[in-house]
């Protein structure tokens, strides 16, 4: 076994630092502690951000990446070890190999037989024309008509050791947060059903295709949860690329006003009036061409959907900056008129001092904002992206290449619902969170909406 | 207000100006014209012969900025950022790389694509306004918690499913209208109306939130009190007050949508077959054709300043204290 | 006081609470309202006066339940009628005014069509009948040529304009009671009293029956019949205006009209070396016309003033909003760019030094705002907020610096308790302690005091500047204190400024300026200072 680190592993990993390192300089503040303390003590809040969690959790599995040694091939005596072509993650052994059950071509959720009508032969050597069996669906089975009690029979197993895993890992947080006024125990009826769901998809997984297989013959259920790695990744690097540009342009217009404010104004003009998808498209083709030229850089197929995938989140990141900076840049010039302000000038203090303790904090609300609430639509947009061809590599999954591939089968008959429905969960799921989760936030931390509820 | 009008227009060119030095920059200095010719050409028929031949025959064999070889003020009108990038500004879009006239392709495109994005734009706001006008009446109740939950919902459902979404109920299942397809004749809007339909439909989520919002914010307002102590019934004071004054960040925030209604909507115009100027762009994407993707942002830049111009003189004419006498 | 007049309005044990809080706002607040009579109401922000009138007309945020009392109409109970006669009561019965005419009346609808809108809820006239009621209205609440400003729109009036416009408004279904929530608030001194007359006329000509609220005594003073004083949504005190300023029986209601200032009483001139000098100082901020944005013309916000301030002298700077007077602060602190003059501190010309060489002399020039909220960055402590001015321009010993904060919490009568704390965490008097506390760190030789006091409850901005005058004697500081209160200068300030659109108009020592003014305008500003001890004497209600 020998690890593979990723450039977007890396990033992400040094992204969930930071911001662990960002919360708990945060936890000082007792207004953004109150803040905090109004999104949590809602329901919603504690769902949302636990199936957040649960998502970016996926997510961090799967970019712990390695190859798998290949077995020495018998009779060559080389001490050297070869190394898989396939690179393998974390969640991909926790799956059980789920990812490794193909099939020939399309079958239906629970299906023990293929989609599509094949030529085979019977044991006397004839030809006929029937659905063939699939190869990892329902071969324990005695006879097909077992199959429904069967799901059954192992549902209640799995739910059975879903709610023992789930009694331990709640009970290990009731016994710290049981005092606590927050409404934990809506988050622990979600990480209750989370639990039950996996380790269902896990044990049930063997045996059948829980969200049937796709035209290549993929497990679908496989497929979306890869997906989570890359729209979780996306949405949180390209903000990450783009918060820097924003807040230092922004701050520096609001605060120095005169030429620097007309400079920075000019540039996001320029930038927003560009139309978005063109300059997008335009800018990962060109990406394209290059890795197209310079085949050599990247050793594994894997590598190269990397790196496309890395630039396109900086492709996105230095494209969407605009908004925000306009946004701060406001902001910063309403907060360089208060009297703080004016204060910290007539004591004579140094611009950079004033930009990091007075102008910055009373930004951040902002940028949060700005971060959750962009996350969604970074998501959705992928979807977009992928679809009209400049999004994530084939190689790499994502529920846009997913939707991509399964919209020409509405028009077979029957329909082939599986993928799309596969890809349209998974999605649903994080960006309601996401979305709702960025309305609490809103509400708690918009200056307008809290005097609202003050004052009222 | 003429003045003022002349004086937006004047901003307009350095940032057109900067429009194009960035496009210039992306397509012909970071993506040099023999790379587009290899990727134009295809990795089998790469010759240095046939590359200096697709250069010339596409005139992208000059130099970039500045052409030592020509005679005086054609030093610098004999490049390629001369020729490609800066007679844009004529509406000189010369021919795509494939050899068609694009000045033509967009006029013809222009059509399709207003007929398909006015109707969606207007029905939307008109269906926006009133669905939020209706959840303001149930404000500060559970029915409009539920409601605002349903359009976040809406949200955060894929366009992409809207459009199949809507083409395999309406079309495949209950066949009421074709799937795709358009006739400039005829029943036309037989084609319209999914379209415009499933571009509503996908937006009420986001716009009637928004709506809702503003109505909200101008409820707090202290004038609607006034309203109140003056023995305005909740209705009147909803349609007389609180309307008026929302329609102005409304009315403000849309116009600027307005010119770039004639780009049309890339991913409708695809999947229901419209041969209007989004589907042009995403055939110039998925065919790597610079010339015309180079085009349609110049254009859609000129769009979106005309549509700044357009929001600074609507906050005028709708908000008495903003007009200039 | 005899029955000498019938009751309009009947408020009883009137009970509000707080729907999430739970916190109770209006604990059983009961008065009478009898025609042609101004009953005050008066308290501090916070005490429950504006719920009360919002509360009798079923007008409360949501955020509010009644929870019990009765109010009467003549022999209509308030509270038992359904929501539709509610709206014909108001407006018709009973009219309100609010504070900030500029936000209470709608922006997009012109003047005229809002009183018509009043007319058309509640009578038949239509058409020209209509228009010609709106312009009699106008005319009676003193707008001058109706039928042009019939068609006007509210921001293209004066707040004074604004505020007739409101009283028409009010007026125009000839109601019997009418509630007027800080009428005169907003507005600039000479305009209140203005307004104030009108009201008080009104009240007698048409036998309104007036609930006034209101935080200012002078107000009380000069126009009501009957007050009540709030405090924690209970009426703590109530009687005729005359008997409660001869002799107010609460505590409370001792320090409100102890708050009000005694005009007899002055510094003795000053005399000493000069501090800081201004010679004719200009601050023009350009107008930018036309397609090239050439500099058309300037606003002069200043405009050519001269004055100094000796060391230990404190001199008032007073105007009303819009004079100027707080741009000149900003530019002797050098946060404003003068376009002409000298500003010499200490015989320095301080105004064309750059950041470095200008930070000596941040040491000696501070500041203190008139919002105590806004001028503390509310993510940083107080102990942050102090150390800031000492960090940047004093180098102090850790020890020294532990001292200094102490010693300074504990002078503004704050306690080094305090220091940990957040700005949100106190209220608006002692975060202006704070404010003091933090300039003075510096150990400063002038203190320019923009508005200190002005968005502070009367009962404390006494303690205040009470506060002020002590640290001036104790450290010999002097002050440039810009106001736009007359009545506050009479011991405090040595010297008096009058500034009228960025001119200085006149400037004298404060016994010259408030017994003998000499320029028109400062005229007119004193008399609309409100005097206790005159209004004894020259009381309205005819006894």
């Amino acid at each position: 076994m020998k690890p593979l680190l990723l450039w977007s592993d890396l990033l992400i990993y040094l992204l969930v630092l930071m911001l662990c390192l960002f919360f708990l300089r945060l936890r000082g503040d007792p207004q953004t502690r109150e803040h905090w303390r109004r999104v949590f003590s809602t329901r919603l809040g504690m769902v949302t951000f636990t199936l957040i969690l649960v998502y970016v959790g996926i997510a961090l599995l799967d970019s712990l990446h390695f190859r798998r040694a290949l077995e020495p091939v018998e009779g060559t005596q080389s001490t050297e070890r070869f190394y898989d072509n396939q690179v393998t993650s974390a969640l991909d052994v926790m799956l059980a190999g789920m990812g490794e059950r193909f099939e020939r071509t399309y079958s239906s959720p629970f299906a023990l037989i293929s989609f599509a009508k094949e030529n085979m032969k019977d044991e006397n050597g004839a030809l006929y024309r029937d659905f063939p069996q699939l190869e990892h669906a329902g071969r324990h089975l005695a006879t097909p008509a077992d199959r429904w009690t069967d799901v059954l029979k192992k549902s209640i197993t799995a739910l059975i050791w879903g709610l023992l895993i789930s009694a331990v890992v709640v009970g290990m947080q009731w016994a710290f947060l049981r005092r606590s006024s927050l409404p934990w125990y809506a988050s622990w009826l979600t990480q209750t059903a989370v639990i039950c769901l996996a380790v269902w998809l896990v044990l049930i997984s063997p045996y059948y295709h829980v969200l049937g297989t796709d035209r290549g013959g993929a497990d679908v259920a496989y497929q979306s949860i890869k997906g989570v790695r890359t729209a979780v990744l996306l949405g949180t690097l390209a903000t990450l690329i783009m918060l820097p540009i924003a807040v230092t342009l922004g701050v520096m217009a609001g605060y120095f006003k005169g030429r620097v404010d007309d400079v920075v104004q000019y540039l996001y003009t320029t930038m927003s009036s560009i139309p978005g998808i063109l300059l997008i498209a335009a800018s990962v083709l060109l990406f394209q061409v290059y890795i197209d030229l310079h085949p050599d850089f990247f050793s594994t197929g894997m590598e190269k959907a990397d790196a496309r995938f890395i630039a396109l989140c900086f492709i996105l990141g230095v494209t969407s900056w605009s908004s925000l900076c306009r946004l701060i840049r406001g902001e910063t010039l309403k907060i360089s008129q208060l009297e703080f302000v004016q204060a910290a000038h007539a004591f004579g203090v140094s611009h950079s001092r004033i930009v990091t303790r007075h102008i910055l904090p009373n930004v951040v609300h902002i940028i949060l904002i700005t971060f959750v609430l962009d996350f969604s639509s970074l998501v959705l947009a992928e979807a977009v992206l992928s679809y009209i061809g400049v999004g994530i590599d084939p190689a790499m999954g994502s529920w846009g290449n997913m939707i991509n591939s399964a919209r020409s089968e509405l028009s077979r008959e029957p329909v082939v619902w599986w993928t799309l429905s596969g890809a349209f969960f998974f999605m649903f799921v994080l960006v309601l969170a996401a979305n709702l989760f960025a309305d609490l936030v809103r509400d708690a931390f918009d200056p307008r909406t809290g005097s609202r509820v003050a004052t009222a | 207000m003429l003045i003022y009008i002349i004086r937006r227009l004047f901003y307009a060119i350095p940032i057109l100006l900067g429009v194009n030095l960035l496009t210039f920059t992306l397509f012909f200095v970071v993506n040099s014209p023999d790379d587009m010719a290899v990727s134009q050409l295809g990795a089998k028929y790469v010759t240095p012969e046939a590359i200096q031949l697709w250069k010339e025959k596409n005139g992208y064999d000059r130099p970039l900025f500045y052409n030592p070889d020509a005679a005086g003020s054609d030093s610098l009108t004999e490049t390629i950022f001369f020729s490609k990038s800066l007679r844009l500004f004529a509406f000189d879009f010369g021919r795509s790389e494939s050899g068609r006239d694009i000045t033509t392709d967009i006029s013809t495109r222009m059509w399709p694509s207003l007929a398909v994005a006015v109707p969606s734009f207007l029905v939307g706001i008109w269906v926006n306004i009133c669905v939020a006008l209706l959840v303001v009446m149930f404000h500060a109740t559970r029915l409009d918690r539920w409601i605002v939950f349903v359009f976040v919902a809406m949200m955060s459902i894929s366009y992409l499913f809207y459009i199949i979404g809507g083409q395999y109920l309406v079309a495949k299942t209950w066949r009421l209208v074709p799937i795709s397809g358009f006739h400039a004749h005829g029943q036309f809007w037989k084609f319209l109306i999914l379209p415009v339909l499933v571009g509503v439909v996908a937006g009420i989520g986001a716009g009637a939130r928004w709506y809702r919002t503003l109505f909200l914010e101008e409820a707090n307002q202290d004038y609607v009190r006034t309203a109140r102590a003056k023995g305005a019934s909740e209705i009147r004071i909803l349609f007389r007050h609180i309307l008026p004054n929302a329609l102005i960040p409304i009315l403000t925030g849309i116009v600027v949508l307005i010119p770039s209604l004639f780009m049309g909507g890339l991913l409708i115009e695809s999947f229901f077959g419209i041969p209007g100027l989004g589907s042009y762009m995403l055939d110039a994407i998925k065919s790597q054709d610079f010339a015309i993707v180079r085009s349609m942002v110049f254009i859609g830049s000129i769009l979106y300043i005309i549509g700044l111009i357009l929001t600074d003189i609507s906050y005028t004419w709708a908000d008495p204290r903003l007009r200039l006498d | 006081m005899t029955a000498r007049s019938s009751v309009l309005m009947q408020v009883h044990n009137l009970r509000v609470k707080g729907l999430e809080t739970g916190a109770t706002i209006l604990n059983g607040v009961s008065f009478e309202l009898k025609a042609g009579e101004i009953f005050a109401l008066v308290g501090e922000s916070g005490s429950g006066k504006s719920v009360t009138s919002l509360a009798a007309m079923r007008l409360l945020p949501a955020a509010l339940v009644i929870t019990g009392g009765e109010v009467r109409v003549a022999d209509l109970d308030l509270f038992e009628l359904p929501e539709a006669d509610m709206q014909t009561v108001r407006g018709e019965r009973v009219a309100m005014i609010f504070q900030n005419a500029m936000s209470a009346l709608n922006p997009v609808q012109t003047v005229g069509e809002q009183v018509a809108e009043t007319l058309r809820l509640h009578t038949s006239l239509r058409g020209s009948a209509l228009r010609q009621r709106v312009l009699q209205l106008f005319a009676e609440v003193g707008i001058k040529s109706p039928s042009e400003r019939y068609s006007f729109y509210p921001h293209q009036l004066s707040g004074g304009q604004q505020q007739r416009v409101m009283i028409a408004m009010a007026l125009a279904c000839e109601p019997d009671i009418l509630i007027a929530d800080e009428p005169t608030t907003a507005l600039d001194v000479t305009i209140q009293q203005q307004v104030l007359a009108l009201i008080k006329g009104l009240t007698r000509s048409r036998q309104l029956a007036v609930l006034l609220i209101t935080h200012d005594m002078s107000v009380v003073r000069n126009t009501a019949d009957e007050v009540a004083v709030m405090y924690r949504g209970e009426i703590i005190e109530q009687a005729a205006v005359d008997a409660f300023f001869r002799n107010p029986k609460e505590a409370y209601s001792r320090r409100l009209i102890e708050a009000l200032p005694n005009l007899a009483d002055f510094h003795s001139a000053f005399e000493g070396e000069a501090l800081l000098e201004l010679d004719d100082v200009k601050v023009h901020f350009p107008i930018r016309k036309g397609i090239l944005q050439r500099i058309s013309d300037y606003v002069r916000a200043v405009d050519g003033v001269s004055l100094s301030i000796g060391r230990g002298e404190t001199y008032a700077l007073v105007g009303e909003s819009g004079s100027g007077k707080s741009t000149l602060g900003r530019a002797i602190l050098n946060l404003d760019r003068i376009s002409a003059g000298n500003i010499t501190f200490q015989g320095v010309p301080i105004h064309s030094l750059n950041r470095r060489a200008l930070l000596p002399y941040r040491k000696k020039i501070q500041v203190i705002f008139q919002n105590p909220f806004s001028s503390m960055n509310p993510r940083l402590t107080l102990r942050e907020i102090i150390y800031e001015g000492v960090d940047s321009l004093m180098n102090l010993s850790g020890t020294e610096r532990e001292q200094r904060i102490t010693v300074l919490l504990d002078r503004v009568q704050l306690g080094a308790e305090f220091s940990q704390r957040y700005p949100h965490e106190l209220s608006g008097g002692q975060l202006q302690r704070v404010a003091i506390a933090r300039a003075l760190a510096v150990e400063p030789e002038l203190i320019i005091c923009d508005e200190p006091t002005s968005a502070l409850d009367v009962s404390i901005r006494a303690e205040v500047l009470e506060l002020l005058q002590e640290l001036q004697s104790e450290f010999g500081v002097s002050y440039l204190f810009i106001t736009h209160d007359l009545s506050i200068v009479p011991g405090l300030a040595h010297r008096v400024g009058v500034m009228q659109s960025g001119r200085l108009v006149e400037q004298g020592t404060a016994e010259e300026i408030l017994t003998r003014p000499q320029h028109p305008y400062t005229q007119a500003l004193l008399a609309s200072v409100p005097r206790v001890d005159a209004a004894e004497s020259t009381d309205s209600t005819g006894e």
